[in-house]
């Protein structure tokens, strides 16, 4: 791909003495142990969660949508809240490694499984709310254009959520391929290191008799390239789909034609707190810390802060344009929000989303762990309380004051949503224990040219025969 | 060190001397008053079958229904009883005509200024987005860009002079000279009570204190950034290049707020009543494509002239990929733009979108094919992208497509359905294509086309992908 120099002020991207075997070892080890007491308790606790969520989902089913605080007016509250949040951090996981992979950010080789597998585990979340939040789910099937012994009744194809079905199970299939056409040489190296017979069979399974010659590589690149070219425009615009829900109607707040790029860029920014929030976690328990260094974090950072920006950004031109606009209903609706009766969602939402992002610019803050942990978990609460905003607010009070009204979430709605967090994480620390959460073999590929150990033994060697002496 | 070829000195000579010609030529044939116009509306009968010809037929019928309502024959098939009342319609319908004579003689007056602004600013925010593009490969260290740094570096000259004739037409129109932008106007604010709600903002002063603020912000990071630049180059130290890294960030924070307000005040306000959120963005992607274009035509012209030592196929190669994505990047937003105004259908809107397709048709879909699809069936192939011909073709396309871009935001709601490109257009396309080759070539003469002592040179030099 690129060439084997690398200017001296690259910092390394593995740190510490490591060698080809080390990095296969370190990515092996947590497969090849045995869970800790601690895994064993967190897990615990995200099943009760999914557990809880599951009997909330059986009530909502068997009793019906009343069980949740929507009503009349506010048709849509938490369930499509949750919904594109979940949909939204989904996002980081293609994009660090389509995106990143485009723009050879050799950075991205440490997180993008873990990322992937994020994106992937909370996809199935996300799918779960447009089901559940029919009336009649079990006529979901309905939404697909099969034929059919009604006259071949067909769907309308004019509407966001069919496109949204579309868009998310599209998604969802390519990020699934996606990431397991990279776990190929992965699990190879978990399958030739596999002292069971249980285990061997099964990474031998899972890893589809990759041996890893030449051919088979180059044809593993090109497929990565060309999945990563189509996976970005599939990142922009499931989203873009996501935010037509909104954008296409008529509803003061709602119709907007920014929303599209602005909710992509929401969607990276959220994204990617979730993927530090996890990769901090992860490279502490799982003693990664060599591979997911600071300077991973650091970078992590500055993207949340770069799209932070945007989405302020955002923010403010549809407050400006909210006035320029003149009309009444676009400008009561954006005055709704800062001073209406949900003025403290709002004002949590541009505290988290932009004032938070923005202390990134300290570099102090920006290579502190802890104040990238804490900022990532406010900038999710931010995002989900922007989709809040965004649905309720602009529903409860529209075009007719006989028709204003409040919102009030119950224990069912609640409990739907607790449960996806528990589904998500009983999903990901299942997979924290089963999978190689590095992709060890493209960390390998960056070895020579970006490991502390590797640069170390050029300088030396530059040093002798003073090949770049204009550099001195 | 390059120099700049007599020959193509010459060339940017005759280009603005043609440029100016042509731009002469729609002034002075421009007409004067109402009378000129009914003659030129009159002369239209004849001359059917151009591009103009659905306006043109627009205007016969409305002509015939004046005639129809003068003619004796209509006066006798009234009848007699009708008599008063018919007189004060046919009276009613020569006040008609005369205000629609006067709306046309405002449009067609409109049409030289309407001309050089759009050429003008589009040349201008090329040199912007390569400024942008600049910035940010500056500000996310890449390895691959240093050995075009130059290059865009003496693009962005332009950003000078091209800001300074924007901000001259800018402050003409404010002072009256030509009506490009309707709410300058005392007469039609008066009357309008959509635009008098929007003054607290659009208004002169105002309008002109946002202009230099960010022309002037614009121009201090270009002079600083290539100050840097060239410092670093005999530094001993990496203290310049550090200085460009910040410069770069802080750069792009005012860009992003600056670009918006800019695309709102300069272009979104030739329709007062018109907003859409998402048109900052859309106007950006518009013009860094086309600034991505020009820096790779020029790596390429320069190239071929045997500079650009360390410029390899693999540095067109990533420019075309950014041509390509860039080009995606914009049609997404056109598209999102477009359908969702469409969708919603809500008259406050959808007015934009419904003049321009009645008379702007084949220049609203024809840029879509210029900007998207010709661009990306061209450039989705590797080998393409490093062949310099195939570069240069979908450059060029690239071009002009934003250029009818940039036409179609300003015209419709200048010159309404008496556009055409004729004189005025082509010959301010040429003035300012001139002017942007005699500037940017003689910036890039004043300094050595290797950024030297650039710490991520050596990646750059030896960068294959």
């Amino acid at each position: 791909m690129s060439s084997h120099y690398e200017a001296p002020i690259r910092k390394p991207l593995v740190i510490g003495d490591k060698n080809f075997h080390d990095v296969t070892v370190d990515v092996a080890a947590p497969v090849e142990g045995r869970a800790n007491k601690q895994w064993w308790i967190v897990f615990s606790i995200a099943l009760a969660a999914f557990l809880w969520g599951v009997g909330c989902v059986a009530y909502t089913v068997g009793t019906g949508i009343g069980t949740w605080g929507s009503n009349k007016t506010v048709g849509w509250a938490w369930d499509i809240t949750n919904f594109v949040w979940w949909v939204g951090i989904g996002h980081a996981g293609t994009l660090i490694s389509a995106v990143l992979l485009l723009f050879r950010q050799k950075w991205r080789m440490a997180i993008n499984r873990s990322a992937e597998a994020m994106t992937i585990f909370s996809v199935i979340q996300a799918a779960m709310f447009p089901v559940f939040h029919m009336g009649r789910p079990w006529l979901a099937y309905w939404v697909m254009p099969v034929p059919n012994q009604f006259g071949s009744l067909w769907v309308n194809f004019n509407s966001p959520l069919l496109w949204d079905v579309f868009a998310i199970s599209t998604y969802l299939s390519v990020s699934l391929v996606f990431w397991w056409t990279g776990l190929l040489p992965d699990f190879a190296m978990l399958r030739d290191r596999a002292v069971t017979p249980f285990t061997k069979r099964v990474y031998s399974i899972v890893s589809f008799g990759w041996s890893g010659r030449a051919k088979d590589w180059q044809r593993f690149e090109e497929v990565s390239l060309v999945l990563a070219g189509l996976a970005t425009p599939l990142v922009l615009s499931v989203h873009t789909i996501v935010s037509f829900d909104f954008a296409t109607s008529v509803i003061p707040g709602w119709h907007t034609t920014i929303l599209p790029p602005y909710f992509v860029a929401g969607a990276i920014f959220s994204g990617f707190a979730m993927v530090n929030t996890l990769l901090i976690i992860m490279r502490k328990v799982s003693n990664l810390e060599a591979y997911i260094t600071i300077q991973h974090i650091e970078l992590m950072n500055i993207i949340i802060m770069i799209t932070g920006s945007i989405v302020g950004t955002a923010y403010i031109t549809e407050l400006f344009i909210a006035w320029y606009s003149g009309v009444e209903y676009e400008q009561y609706a954006f005055l709704n929000r800062a001073t209406g009766p949900y003025w403290w969602s709002y004002l949590l939402m541009m505290t988290c989303n932009v004032v938070s992002p923005q202390v990134m610019w300290s570099k102090k803050i920006r290579t502190s762990i802890m104040a990238s942990f804490i900022i990532s978990i406010v900038v999710n609460i931010g995002m989900w309380f922007e989709r809040f905003v965004i649905i309720v607010t602009s529903l409860h009070r529209d075009y007719l004051p006989s028709s204003w009204t409040m919102f009030q979430p119950t224990f069912v709605d609640a409990g739907f949503f607790i449960g996806t967090i528990g589904f998500f994480f009983v999903l990901f620390l299942l997979y924290s224990r089963s999978f190689p959460v590095i992709a060890q073999a493209e960390v390998k590929s960056i070895m020579k040219t970006s490991s502390e150990k590797y640069k170390k033994l050029r300088d030396q060697e530059g040093h002798n025969n003073h090949s770049h002496s204009d550099n001195h | 060190m390059y120099t700049f070829s007599s020959k193509l000195k010459t060339f940017s000579f005759i280009l603005m001397i043609v440029g100016v010609l042509g731009i002469g030529y729609s002034f002075f044939t421009a007409p004067k008053d109402i009378n000129d116009v009914e003659a030129i509306l009159a002369s239209q009968h004849g001359h059917h079958g151009d591009a103009h010809a659905e306006g043109a037929e627009h205007h016969d019928a409305k002509d015939a229904h004046v005639n129809t309502a003068h003619s004796e024959d209509a006066h006798a098939a009234a009848g007699h009883d009708a008599h008063d009342a018919h007189g004060a319609e046919a009276h009613e319908a020569h006040d008609e005509h005369t205000h629609h004579l006067k709306h046309v003689l405002q449009q067609l007056q409109n049409k030289p200024w309407a001309g050089v602004y759009v050429a003008a600013l589009f040349f201008m925010l090329i040199s912007l987005g390569a400024l942008a593009f600049y910035a940010i490969q500056n500000a996310a260290s890449a390895g691959w860009s240093p050995v075009l740094f130059r290059v865009m570096e003496g693009i962005s000259a332009y950003l000078i002079p091209g800001a300074v004739i924007v901000f001259l037409l800018l402050v003409l129109g404010v002072m009256g000279s030509h009506h490009l932008f309707v709410w300058m106007d005392k007469d039609v604010v008066a009357h309008d009570h959509l635009i008098q709600g929007k003054s607290g903002y659009l208004n002169g002063p105002f309008f002109l204190i946002r202009a230099a603020l960010f022309m002037g912000g614009w121009i201090f990071y270009r002079q600083y950034a290539r100050k840097v630049s060239l410092a670093q180059d005999e530094a001993s130290d990496n203290l310049n290049f550090k200085k460009s890294f910040k410069a770069a960030a802080s750069f792009l924070v005012f860009f992003i707020v600056s670009e918006s307000i800019m695309s709102w005040d300069w272009i979104m306000s030739v329709d007062p009543h018109w907003f859409s959120t998402l048109f900052g963005w859309y106007v950006f992607a518009s013009f860094v494509v086309s600034a991505v274009t020009v820096i790779a035509m020029v790596t390429l012209y320069l190239k071929s002239q045997g500079y650009l030592e360390y410029v390899n196929t693999s540095h067109i190669h990533d420019l075309a990929k950014f041509m390509f994505g860039f080009s995606v990047f914009w049609t997404y937003l056109w598209f999102s733009q477009f359908m969702l105004i469409w969708y919603a259908d809500i008259p406050e809107e959808i007015t934009y979108f419904v003049t321009r397709i009645e008379h702007y048709n084949l220049p609203f879909f024809g840029m879509v094919v210029m900007n998207f699809v010709l661009p990306v069936l061209i450039l989705v192939n590797t080998d393409f992208k490093r062949l310099t011909w195939i570069v240069v073709l979908a450059g060029t396309i690239i071009l002009c497509g934003h250029y009818v871009d940039f036409f179609n935001m300003i015209m419709p709601a200048t010159v309404g359905d008496q556009w055409f490109i004729g004189a005025g257009e082509i010959g301010s396309i040429l003035f300012f294509m001139g002017l942007f080759i005699f500037v940017v070539f003689s910036a890039i003469s004043k300094a050595p086309l290797l950024a030297k002592r650039n710490p991520l040179i050596e990646e750059s030099k030896h960068f294959h992908y």
